[in-house]
Formats: C-alpha cells, structure tokens, sequence
C-alpha cells in the first residue's frame, strides 16, 4: 500500500509537484545565469561568450542528463498540476453563489493552475523560437566580418578550435548543421558555432514584431513571478517543512519569485531597446 | 450589550428541499434584527417569521450556540462562518452587519459533504476519516499506567492540544478552494504524533486516514492558507505540514 | 413500589470491589450474541457504548446531532475531578467523596458517591492513554487547578476546554470500535420511545431525522444516556437540541424520576440581552480562581451604572462590595455555585444589579487583583524586582490570556466589551440538573434492563454538583460501571437469542410514536412550537428557578398545566414527517418538557427544605443560608407516572443512609 501511497494519494501528489517545481527553480537559476550574458551586448566577443556557453550546455553529457530532468519535471510538473487542477474542482461540484476568496488567500496561491497554464504555453513556444531551431534546424553559424584589405570586407564563420573559415567560399561546405567540410576532399576540417546569440537579438529586434515579443515575454515573467510567488514556499510546506525557518524561507521565496523573473525580464527589453 | 439597536436586512438563503433536488437562493427581508443577537437567532426570526406565514422554515445545523459543537455550519456572505475570524456561524454576531445589508447564506459546498436540506451538510465523511485511525488503539479497562508514567513535554502537550482544539465544523472544506480537507486530518493526525501515546501507531494512523480522506472525494492541498484563516479555532497550518511529514516517513517505512 | 438501591454490604470503601467480584459475567464467545442499544454519544454514552463494544457484543449506539462528537459534554470548559494528589496538598479518595456528598448537600447516595471517587483516577489515567491533550506543568507532569467548593487542587483541565477534549477522547475510542464493525453508530437518528417485552427492555423506537423513517431496533439492554433537562427552563447553557425525551419516555413506560426539581443554577454566565436570547453562554467556574466577584456597595453607584452613566472601573475600591468574600471569608469566590448564584440573586434583587436590561440582572467578575498579583510574580519570574505598572499589567494580562485566553475572546465576542480592561459581566443560568431517571447501584432504572448514565440518571450529585464533577461521573459511568452491571444484567439473556421486532409490543410502540408525529402535523394551530417554549421557559424560571415558594410553585404547577392544554391546542408544526423536519422535532421535545416541568414544581413543592440547588424561600435562615431538613426530607423523591395527568404521579421515597460520613449543616464561611 505504501507504494500506490506515494504514487497515488493526495499527498503524494504534492510531494510530486513540490519536488518537480524546486528542481524547476534550480532550473531557472542556471538558465538565468547563462541568459544575463546576453547583457553583455552584440560585439563578436560576447556572441562568441555566449554561443560557446550554447554549445556547452548542448552537448556536455551531465548538462544533457539535468536538460532531460528538467524536461520531465515540466511534463510530470504540468500534468500532476492539472490532475490535480481537475480533481480540486470536482471536489467543490456546486459553486457558490458569494465567495470572497480574497479575504483569505492570495491570488497567486488560488491561481496556480491558471498561471501554470500561461507559463506552459510560454515555455511551449518558447522552445519553438530557441530550442527547437538550436536543435533541429539549421541554424546560421556565427560569423564575423573582416576588413581584409581596406574597403574589401568578408565574413568568415568563427570555428571552435578558434580559426575562421571564410563564408562563401567554395572550397568549404557546411554540412550536418555545424560541420565544416572540404569540399574536395569531403573531410570534416572545422566546426562552426551555431548562432543562438543572434536568434535571440533578431527575434527581439525583429522589425515587425520584436516589440510585442518583448512585451509577451515580459508578461510571461509576471507571471512567473506569480507562479513562484505561491510555488516556492508552498513547495516547503508540502514537503512538510513548517518550522522556525518558515519566515525565512518565505522571505527568500518572495524575493526569488522578484527577482529571478525580473532579471529574465530585464534581458529582451535590454536588447530590443538598445538596437 | 455595549449598543443596543434593530436593523432591517435582506438575506438570499439557500433552499433546497432534499438532497436529491436542485436548489436555488431565495430572496427574505427581516426587520427589527437586534444588533446584539447571534446571526442564529436572526435565523431563528426569521424561520418564526415564515411558521407564523405557515412557510415552511429553514433547516440548518446548530447545537450548542457556544462555538464548540462544530454543528453549525454556514457559508455568509462569501465567508465560511460568516465576515470575522475565530469564530463559528453561532458566534457570530448581527453587530458585524448593516441596516439594509443584503447577506447570502449557503451551505457548506463540497462533494464530500452533500446537502441534505436547504443549509444542512452531511459531513459523516469526517467520522469515517476518525474511524480510520484516528484514535489511540488502548483498552477502556482503566487499568492503564498512571497518567503521570510518561513525562510529556509542555511545549509538545501545549501543541498537541491546539491541535486537538479543531471542532470538526468543516469550515476549512467549506473554504477551500479545492474543497480539502487536509487541515482537519492534519489536525488530527498532529495531536496523536506529537504525544507518546499516539507515536506506536503513527504510521498506520496517517496512511489510513489519509487514504479515507482521498476516498472521500477530499480536494488536494494547494497551501492557499484559506483554512487556516477561516477556521474558529486558529488550527494552524503547521499541522498540515507535519501531517506531510508523516505521512512522507510512514510512506517510505511501509 | 419498594425501590431497592441494591446497594453492596460492607465497608464503604470495599462496596465496589466486593460488588465488581461478585457480578456474573457474560463469556467472550457469548458476548457477540448480544446485543445492547446506547442513546446518546456524550461522555456517558461514547465511553459506555466503546467499552460495551471492544468487550464483544454488538452495539448500536444513537445520536440525535449529525456525529457523535456533537454531544454537549464537549461545551464543558473547566475541568474533571479525580483523588489523585499530584499536588500533594492532602487529597484522597475519601476527600473527593466527601467533598461531593457535602457538595451535593448531603443528598446523594454514600454508596455511589465513594465509587466515583474510587474511579476517579483510572479516568485520568485512561484518558492519558487515549492521547487526550490535558493541560501540563514544565517538568512534563499534569498540571491541576481548583474548583469551587474544594480546598484542594484536583481538577485536570485542558485549557478551558475540558469536556471537548475529554469527549473527543471518548469519540476517539468509539470510533475505533465503530471502524471495527462492532458498534453500528446511527447519527441523526432520535430515540422516540423504548419498548418493552414481558417487563424488560428490549429495544427502541428512533426516527431518522434525514428521512423522517420511523425504526424499530431491538436490543437485550438499552442504555440512556442522553445528558440533562436544563432546557425545559428554554434558556440554558445546553445545547439547543438538549432534551428530556429519551429519559421521559421511559419514565412514562416505568421508570421512576427522582429528585426532578434539583437544578443548578451555574453562576458565572453571561447575562441576558434581550428577547430574541436563544440560549445562554457559560463563562467557565474556573475563571472564579482569578476573578472576585462584586456589585457597587452604594445603590445610587449600580443606578448610575446602568445607566450608562459610570463604568466600573470608576468605582473605587472601596465602594465594592466583594459579597461573596464578605460573606463566605473561608471559600470566598469559589463557594459552591448554588452558594454562589443565590448570593448573586440575593444582590440583585436587592437593587444591586449591573446590567442595563429588564430585570437588571448582572454582577460583576472582576480580574484586575489577579492581573496585578501574577503580573508581579511574572516579572519577579524573569528578573524584574522593579517593574513598573505598565510592565505588571502586560504581564498580568498574558498570564490571564494564557489561562483564559479562548473564554475572554468568547466574552469579547458575545458582549462587545474587553474583559481585559473592563470586568466581565455574568448572572447565573439554569446549566445541569442533578435530577432524572431513578436508578440503582448498578444505574439500572426501575425497567429491568433500562440503564441511565450520566446526567440523565439522578444518581451521583445529590442536590447540588460540585465543578468539575460531571465529566468525572459521565466517564465513570461509561467506562467503569456499566460494563460490569451491564453484563451482570446480560448474564441472564444469553439463550434469549435474536429479540424479532415484529412482536406487538413494538408495534403498539410504534404507533404512540406515530400517533404523536401524526397528531402535531395535522394540528391546525397558529403557533411556534418556541412560542409555548418560552412561555414554559419564563414560568419555570420565575416561579422554580433559584428562590422557589409555595405559592409560587402552585400556581406554576396550574400555569403548566393550562399552557400544555394551549400548547396542544394552538400549536403549528409545519412541514411534513418523511423529511428533514426540525420544527417537529422540537414540538416532539417541548411535548415532553412541559410535562416534565410540571412535575419539577411538584417535586419542588413537596420537598419543604432549603437544600443545594433547591432553594424554598420559607426555608433559610436569618443570614439567608439554606436550611436542611434532614428528619424529614433525607429521601431521594423518585416520582412514578400515573398517565396523563401529570398531577397524579405517586411519589415513592429511598431513605438516604449516611453510614459513613456525619451529616452536617453544609458551610463555607
């Protein structure tokens, strides 16, 4: 009984969520982290930082093991959420005709699933616009452009044993995404780096639309910020932490459901407004 | 006693014949409600002022009209047990009203306490929740060890205790948003962890009243912190986490 | 009829044990074969029918409220008595039953009086057991306080919610055995009459009060335990579902009612505010440990207090008169509740009342001394030698707040007013009744096989009980008595077999209990059941209340009489009997009441002495103090119902024997 116990029950299922959602909040730091080196502006150095960071976190095996983790902490995070969502709401199967919730609990804490909801629709295309290209389409290399005699510009892909190849250049072709063959001798010589830095700066900067992605992706962060507002400290009490450290944690939990999602914010406004 | 005045209100009171049929509000004006009654004895005008139309009148749960039966049980004005805290529906008071105030009552909202007449919920589900284990399994011999055998910390009796001041009213279901019923349970299953007494048998205990919770058609906890807000006796939520916590321990143990 | 109390030979303090060793048992094997009906899920009726079941046999247990741990045990506040000496200030077995007989105004039965305090202790120790929540010292060890009519500390309290924790303590246990399957537990379900085959009881009518179903259940014993009679009085601190129906109609099947007139008075409540009152609200004895109680010595001061024209604290010290310390220096506050009561009414009718509301009825509970005192010895406790008074006064009021904290924020919540800064007004009110179903040691009524427990047999508390003593009789009765008089009682039904409910005796009980449905449905009358109740309500209070006379009792016992006519006549039950139907209910309640009524001003009139609860104004002495007849009236007065006419009902007499302790004038001066 004590394996459907922790499967099963209602309890069970919060420790699910709680679990799911702190390791989800570890997951926003380090994506964090990495996102605030887009702060650093469009110069070829700070692209290079940061699309070397990509590749980093694209490949290195342990980074891959936590992406998959965190991949399955957001379906099982969602789906426990919204069976729980649907459960809570055919406890109370007749409404009520006066409520006054908000004398009592907080909007965010009675809004989870809702925000949730919202957040999942973010990630979803979230991932579309930059997950999902740095996977499985082509992406353009990041390239530079050199002034190789005066007047006489050319653009050559920047490769990660730190050369240049020239772009447009027969005897190279780009195969596999990021490889860089000879053409004649169809030998893989270079890797190019796919570049991320310069997905995100167009897609903000996009002329037509970059504004109301910069305000869609500021408003998903408000809701974030709700999201944790609730979800962090709520994942303590779930766990059946509820003790002389409460008032801290809670503290701690406020200012991270501030200040992470503001950060996060801070990133496509710096860049659609520094253009 | 410190003001003495009537008031004139309307109330929209939920009617609903038997458990089987719909319900709806119906619409009542009361006049002359002294500021100093209870909100139950201004049920209590109203329902003579509906035998004395040869209405039939309200049905709704109450006993002791002192705060400590759990009997009583109405959702005003949006509010389990009505617009103050700390108490119950029978100790609320007409003062906390307006004249001309329009005030809703309904009852108790939640699958697992279905309406059996018009303000009246059948909340047996909270019995089965004891019967499944809540309870300390010891022989009624009285030939136990003497009570003071077992030193009991103040500070854990002291909580132990204001867990056990719960009255089973049922507010905190009535309350949630999720209709849970996990700060009852929570209640319950502190009480007998933190005494010696209650710790031989904790693990059972909290497996098998949780699993009768689920049963129930109980919501999940969300931690809104409703309940404990709303609740007469100021259960704190503190229960609920050490009823996770025990149960997380009994989960991995079993 | 002769009524033998079948009480045990012997020395007092060996009755019970002798007794207990000599009662027949029923075998484990034997025991699921049997089965027995408890109405009434208090701390009688949860303990008795938990301990009934987990011995073996087959329990239905009965409650009218929605679960079992509704019943009005849970609203006693302050404490439950046992001899255990764990403060060490000379308390013994012998103490408690003295204490209580001599509380009880030397009218209870020795025998059973010296058996409560005997059990007194295994309560403790079992409710320890069960994981009941009692306060506690620092060293981990149970904390004790005193209670009025005591000088020792031996009342175990759980802040000021006692009877809750003590009930939920006993619903615990019943609920073990309900989820085991040996008690079959019917919530909402009203015992409406008892049937009896051949003599004995043998089982009950209830009525479903969801469905309206009228049931027969059939039992070898049926064991009432459905608490006291206060309501009759409408105003009381009883539950609003508090009746006498359960206990009335054995007694109109045979069994005696005794003593029905003894009634306490409880002395701290909060006074009446006004017509549409629909109960009253306890303020717990044990705020008289910190309280003292007063009224303005000067006329003119409580005129211009009712006025709204002084507040109390105006009122300088030494223009209070602290009547109960004045007169009673040796117990001061904390004199019996009847002592207390009438010398509240004794102020009151003098003039000296407080409140501003009809009948000026109120006095004052006043916790000023004891914020200064043990906020002294809070700072003295944390170092402070010097403190100042604002430091005292917070002080004092959190020690206040931690022993009283939930009965002030009741006051404040009912009064409006912060019994913090101002004192508490209270009057006494109709809380317990002594009287009820006469029965023997073995609490067997005169119904073979009808048992009563608690506070609706008469047994234990004799004219008067003391604070803290009934949560110690219902338990003692539930989990220590009646298993063993009951199985003594069932050794004999072993080869009864299964009792068939369709013998005529059921039958024809069902049909008084649907006559009597059918009769208040189809009555075309005008008026609330309330309506008669409060009528009943006022007569009862005015004229067999705290001071009763002869006159006055007559003309109550004609009044009752004329009203129950009228009440017949004009009442209106709407509504109808296979439903949810709480009008019905109470008129089938209030039916009862008032003939009950009527026999509490018979009993009051007959019984011509002053004692306990029961105070004839021609009987008291020049100081105002009760006087006893002990020549003539030493007798329990067990009434026998005669029919219809209430007056008719024969009166038979238990000479009360005090062997072992010496009669005396009771006094607390």
């Amino acid at each position: 009984m004590a394996k459907s116990a922790l499967l099963k029950s209602s309890l069970a299922k919060k420790y699910w969520m709680a679990l799911t959602g702190l390791f989800l909040c570890l997951f926003l730091t380090g994506h964090l982290l990495g996102n605030l080196q887009l702060l650093a502006g469009s110069s070829t150095e700070a692209a290079l930082k940061f699309n070397k960071y990509a590749l980093f976190m694209t490949t290195n095996p342990a980074v891959k093991l936590l992406s998959y983790l965190t991949y399955i902490s957001i379906v099982f995070h969602a789906i426990d959420g919204l069976m729980l969502a649907f459960q809570n709401k055919a406890a109370r199967p007749v409404a009520y005709a006066m409520n006054k919730p908000q004398v009592n609990s907080s909007f965010a804490s009675r809004n989870m699933a809702v925000l949730g909801t919202v957040i999942l629709i973010f990630i979803v295309t979230h991932m579309t616009n930059f997950w999902a290209k740095m996977h499985f389409s082509q992406m353009p290399l990041q390239k530079m452009t050199v002034e190789v005699q005066p007047g006489m510009k050319q653009d050559f892909y920047l490769t990660t044993d730190g050369g240049y190849v020239p772009v447009n250049d027969p005897t190279y072709v780009v195969k596999n995404k990021t490889e860089i063959y000879e053409t004649n001798a169809n030998v893989k010589v270079k890797e190019g780096f796919k570049d991320l830095h310069k997905i995100t700066f167009d897609f903000f900067r996009d002329p037509q639309y970059g504004l109301v992605f910069t305000i869609l992706y500021v408003l998903s962060m408000v809701v974030l910020a709700f999201h944790l507002l609730h979800g962090f400290q709520s994942a303590f009490q779930s766990m059946g932490v509820n003790n002389k450290f409460t008032p801290a944690i809670k503290m701690f939990g406020t200012g991270f459901a501030i200040i992470v999602p503001l950060l996060f914010a801070i990133i496509p406004l710096f860049i659609h407004f520094t253009k | 006693m410190a003001s003495k005045k009537n008031i004139n209100i309307k109330l929209k009171v939920w009617r609903q014949k038997k458990a089987s049929d719909k319900g709806q509000m119906v619409d009542y004006s009361l006049n002359d409600v002294s500021t100093d009654s209870s909100f139950l004895e201004m049920m209590d005008q109203l329902n003579e002022q509906l035998v004395a139309e040869k209405k039939e009148p309200i049905a709704f749960d109450h006993d002791c009209r002192e705060g400590i039966c759990g009997m009583c049980s109405m959702y005003i004005n949006g509010r389990a047990h009505g617009p103050d805290t700390g108490i119950t529906t029978c100790q609320l008071h007409m003062r906390m009203f307006n004249d001309g105030d329009t005030i809703y009552v309904e009852p108790w909202r939640s699958k697992a306490f279905p309406v059996i007449k018009d303000l009246v919920v059948d909340r047996s589900s909270f019995d089965r929740i004891q019967q499944a284990g809540g309870f300390v399994s010891v022989n009624t011999s009285g030939n136990t060890i003497d009570a003071n055998t077992i030193p009991v910390p103040k500070a854990d009796a002291d909580k132990a205790f204001e867990a056990a001041a719960c009255i089973g009213c049922g507010a905190c279901v009535a309350t949630c948003k999720n209709g849970s019923a996990m700060l009852f349970v929570g209640a319950k299953v502190s009480q007998y962890a933190l005494l010696p007494q209650g710790k031989v048998e904790a693990t059972d205990r909290v497996l098998n009243m949780v699993r009768q919770m689920d049963e129930e058609g109980f919501g999940n906890c969300t931690n809104t912190g409703a309940c404990e807000i709303e609740c007469p006796k100021g259960i704190s939520l503190e229960n609920i986490a050490r009823m996770n916590r025990e149960y997380l321990k009994a989960s991995l143990v079993k | 009829m002769k009524l033998d109390s079948k009480i045990p030979e012997g020395h007092i303090s060996e009755k019970w044990t002798n007794h207990k060793n000599h009662l027949k048992l029923v075998a484990p094997n034997n025991r699921p074969k049997i089965d027995v009906i408890v109405v009434g899920t208090g701390l009688a009726g949860a303990s008795a029918a938990a301990s009934l079941g987990e011995m073996g046999y087959n329990v239905k247990a009965f409650c009218f409220q929605d679960s079992p741990r509704r019943a009005h045990s849970i609203a006693a506040q302050g404490g439950v008595n046992a001899a255990k000496n764990y403060q060490n200030d000379g308390d013994s077995v012998y103490r408690l039953f003295y204490d209580t007989i001599k509380g009880g105004d030397y009218r209870a039965r020795e025998a059973n009086v010296h058996r409560l305090a005997e059990v007194s202790g295994n309560i403790i120790d079992q409710c320890v057991a069960q994981g009941v929540p009692f306060a506690r010292e620092y060293g981990g060890l149970l904390d004790n306080r005193s209670f009025g009519g005591t000088q020792v500390q031996r009342t175990f309290y759980a802040a000021g919610q006692t009877g809750q924790q003590l009930l939920l303590g006993a619903y615990s246990a019943l609920s073990r055995q309900i989820g085991l399957g040996r008690v079959k537990m019917y919530n909402r379900h009203e015992m409406l009459d008892i049937v009896k085959v051949d003599g004995k009881a043998r089982g009950i009518i209830a009525r479903d009060l969801v469905t309206g179903e009228i049931q027969r259940h059939s039992a070898h014993a049926v064991i009432i335990a459905s608490g006291g009679y206060g309501n009759v009085y409408f105003l009381s601190t009883n539950a609003m579902g508090s009746n006498v129906t359960a206990g009335w109609k054995i007694h109109k099947q045979g069994a005696l009612f005794a003593n029905p007139c003894y009634v306490q008075i409880h002395p701290t409540c909060i006074p009446v505010h006004g017509t549409n009152q629909s109960k009253l609200t306890l303020m717990s004895e044990s705020l008289r440990n910190s309280g003292r109680i007063w009224v303005p010595k000067k006329k003119e001061d409580a005129e211009a207090i009712r006025a709204g024209k002084l507040k109390p604290t105006q009122i300088a010290e030494e223009d209070r008169d602290y009547y109960l310390e004045r007169r009673y220096p040796a117990f001061g506050n904390l004199v019996p509740r009847d002592v207390a009561s009438r010398a509240a009414k004794e102020r009151c009718d003098a003039g000296y009342g407080i409140e501003a509301n009809d009948t000026n009825e109120g006095v004052y509970l006043d916790f000023s001394s004891e914020i200064q005192s043990k906020g002294k010895q809070a700072a003295y406790a944390k170092g402070n030698h010097n403190p100042t008074d604002a430091e005292v006064t917070a002080l004092g009021k959190q020690w206040l707040e931690e022993k009283y904290g939930n009965l002030f924020t009741m006051y404040q919540k009912i009064t409006d007013e912060n019994p913090y800064e101002t004192p508490m007004k209270i009057y006494p009110a109709v809380h317990y009744t002594m009287g009820g179903v006469w029965v023997d040691y073995n609490l067997q009524s005169t119904i073979p096989g009808c048992f009563v427990a608690g506070e609706a047999n008469f047994s234990d508390h004799g004219a008067n009980r003391l604070g803290a003593s009934a949560l110690m009789q219902g338990l003692a009765d539930g989990y220590f008595v009646l298993p063993y008089t009951v199985s003594n009682y069932l050794a004999d039904e072993i080869r009864t077999g299964k009792i068939a409910t369709d013998s005529p005796e059921f039958v024809e009980a069902e049909k008084r209990v649907q006559d009597q449905i059918n009769f208040f449905l189809n009555n075309n009358g005008t008026k609330s059941v309330d309506y008669f109740h409060k009528k009943l309500g006022l007569i009862m209070w005015n004229k067999v209340g705290m001071g009763r006379n002869a006159q006055g009792l007559t003309e109550a016992i004609a009044e009752i009489d004329a009203l129950r006519k009228e009440f017949y006549k004009d009442v209106f039950v709407p509504g109808s009997a296979d439903e949810m139907n709480p009008e019905l209910e109470k008129a089938i309640r209030v039916a009862d009441f008032m003939e009950l009524g009527q026999l509490m001003a018979m009993d009051a009139l007959q019984r011509e002495e002053s004692c306990g609860g029961h105070f004839r104004e021609e009987h008291q002495d020049a100081e105002g103090e009760t006087l006893r007849d002990d020549e003539n009236f030493s007798f329990v007065g067990a009434w026998e119902y005669q029919g219809e006419d209430i007056n008719k009902e024969v009166l038979h007499k238990e000479e009360l024997k005090y062997e072992f302790i010496k009669i005396a004038a009771r006094n607390y001066k």
